[in-house]
């Protein structure tokens, strides 16, 4: 029998009531040479060209946050705003308080008998891209910068759109131009301007830098990128409440630039810190795709280095980040951790995904299936024991990448069609002749 | 003489300009023309050993260095160097 731990679905998508004030208690520090900047739209330090991060004062914090004044909040990630940098915005999405569904038949296939999955397929643009946008959202009403734009390996392009939307404030959509269709479709539907670039992601995403520069608009995932990697830390937040304010043994998340593998650490560190939950160790493991494998390649050959990809070759278009901003730390984390970075070949990643619809009834896209397959693969390495607690992150629905299911089965794109396992074929509207067919074995 | 595209949190130290001129056969030669014209550079791009400072990247007319020779990548008249911070995307 599944179970699943859910709270109620967001009801408004009007803002939560502001009962945390006081920015002060938030300031953005360097996280190389620790210097002190005051909230904006800046992404480097000026001393040292290293990057900036969010602080909070969490020993004050520590008397005023209390696990009953959250429950007793609307659904949704800003139940948790006196850990989160802005508040939010005048009009934003339902975002987050997605289900932790305990994953009994999954976890016998592949050897975990206390596995739980973050279903994170079920936000309003169908992945986590959510959480950290609806922080970029709020930091950009906050800013006046007027427009929402992001570098996109396409999850982010749907999640940037929808918010921007919300806002009633254009977006940019930058992307490879050789991205799935349906992740185009999706972010054009929202009204943003999407524009395809020849060239991988890391190419988009060089053009974007400048691009930021020149246009001042709100860039998520870089001038606005402090603010935009604090929403990974709601996936944290929502599993430690949904566990009743406890950890798991293991996380394993799929990690494409190693931003959000890198919030969730800091997500249970600050929840420890303000006393909402007891302080213990956490492995994290990661998943990439083999043909994108820069963070898993450093951590199996024991480097610090993280050496580029220049051409990615996957199918995993959601984790193709060739050259990772958060690489090196999330090697860090792993390897302090005690937990490990997998890297996936498409077969087992396409298998994955089906293993998951089959078996627990949710549909994910490629890095979901990634991230079950790394589960897998860290339990047959022994970084995660058979009585371990592991929860992994279905981080993307699968409507986004429906071709992916059939990778190594079906080389045709797009449509189910006939001869496929599982679908029949087209029967006369009669029922006679339905029945028939039923009884000679379908 | 290659041209440098500055990012704009180090344009204080080139006095506002957001790109510059900087001689030199390779672009580590290209980096330390540059840093001895704008001393205040140096803290920002490199390490005490030389090396680029890991949240740094730096592209030759497009590509990053790392896919060509690094800081030995050859540089001729007309090519541009650009300066990025390294911690954006995903």
């Amino acid at each position: 029998m599944t179970t699943q731990i859910e709270t109620p679905p967001p009801r408004s998508v009007g803002p939560a009531p502001r009962e945390a004030p006081g920015e002060a208690r938030v300031r953005l520090a360097c996280r190389r040479c620790g210097l002190p900047v005051a909230l904006g739209p800046v992404y480097v330090c000026a001393a040292c060209f290293g990057p900036l991060e969010v602080a909070y004062d969490l020993d004050s914090l520590r008397e005023s946050i209390h696990a009953d004044t959250i429950e007793a909040r609307p659904p949704g990630v800003w139940r948790y705003r006196e850990l989160l940098p802005v508040d939010p915005p005048s009009r934003g999405l339902a975002v987050g308080s997605t289900p932790l569904v305990n994953g009994t038949r999954l976890g016998a296939a592949i050897g975990i008998d206390r596995l739980w999955l973050k279903d994170d397929t079920r936000n309003p643009s169908l992945s986590f891209k959510d959480r950290p946008v609806a922080m970029a959202a709020a930091a950009v009403e906050r800013f006046g910068m007027g427009t929402l734009a992001c570098a996109s390996t396409g999850n982010l392009a749907g999640a940037t759109a929808a918010a921007a939307a919300a806002l009633g404030i254009p977006a940019y959509v930058f992307i490879p131009a050789d991205l799935e269709p349906a992740k185009i479709d999706h972010a054009l539907a929202y009204g943003a301007t999407v524009v395809p670039i020849e060239g991988t992601y890391d190419d988009v995403n060089r053009i974007c830098l400048e691009v930021a520069d020149e246009t001042g608009w709100g860039f998520v995932n870089i001038n606005l990128r402090p603010f935009y990697a604090e929403g990974s830390k709601t996936l944290a937040f929502e599993i430690a409440e949904s566990l009743g304010w406890r950890t798991p043994d293991v996380i394993v998340a799929p990690i494409a630039s190693g931003a959000m593998f890198t919030k969730l650490a800091k997500g249970f560190d600050e929840l420890a810190a303000v006393g909402l939950i007891e302080r213990r160790p956490i492995r994290l493991v990661g998943g990439q795709a083999a043909g994108c494998a820069p963070v898993a390649t450093a951590w199996e050959s024991g480097s610090d280095i993280v050496e580029p990809v220049r051409f990615p070759d996957t199918i995993v278009r959601s984790l193709a980040i060739g050259n990772p901003a958060d690489g090196g730390y999330a090697v860090e984390l792993a390897r302090g951790s005690g937990g490990s970075i997998e890297a996936i070949p498409d077969e087992v990643t396409a298998a994955t995904i089906r293993d998951v619809a089959r078996l627990e009834g949710i549909f994910t896209e490629t890095a979901g299936g990634v991230t079950v397959a790394a589960a897998a693969a860290a339990r047959r390495r022994g970084v995660i024991g058979p009585d371990d607690e592991v929860v992994a992150l279905l981080t993307g629905n699968g409507l986004k990448t429906p071709d992916a299911r059939q990778f190594g089965v079906d080389p045709r794109p797009h449509r189910a069609g006939p001869g496929e396992p599982g679908l029949a074929p087209a029967l006369p509207p009669r029922f006679g002749e339905v029945l028939a067919w039923l009884e000679q074995g379908s | 003489m290659s041209a440098v595209r500055i990012p704009p949190v180090l344009r204080t130290a080139t006095g506002g300009q957001k790109q510059v001129v900087a001689g030199g056969a390779t672009v580590g030669e290209v980096l330390q023309s540059l840093v001895a014209a704008y001393p205040a550079l140096e803290q920002q791009l490199l390490a005490p050993d030389g090396s680029l400072n890991r949240f740094v990247n730096v592209f030759l007319n497009d590509t990053d260095i790392r896919h060509l020779d690094a800081l030995a990548t050859p540089v001729v008249d007309r090519d541009t160097v650009v300066l990025l911070p390294a911690m954006a995307g995903g």
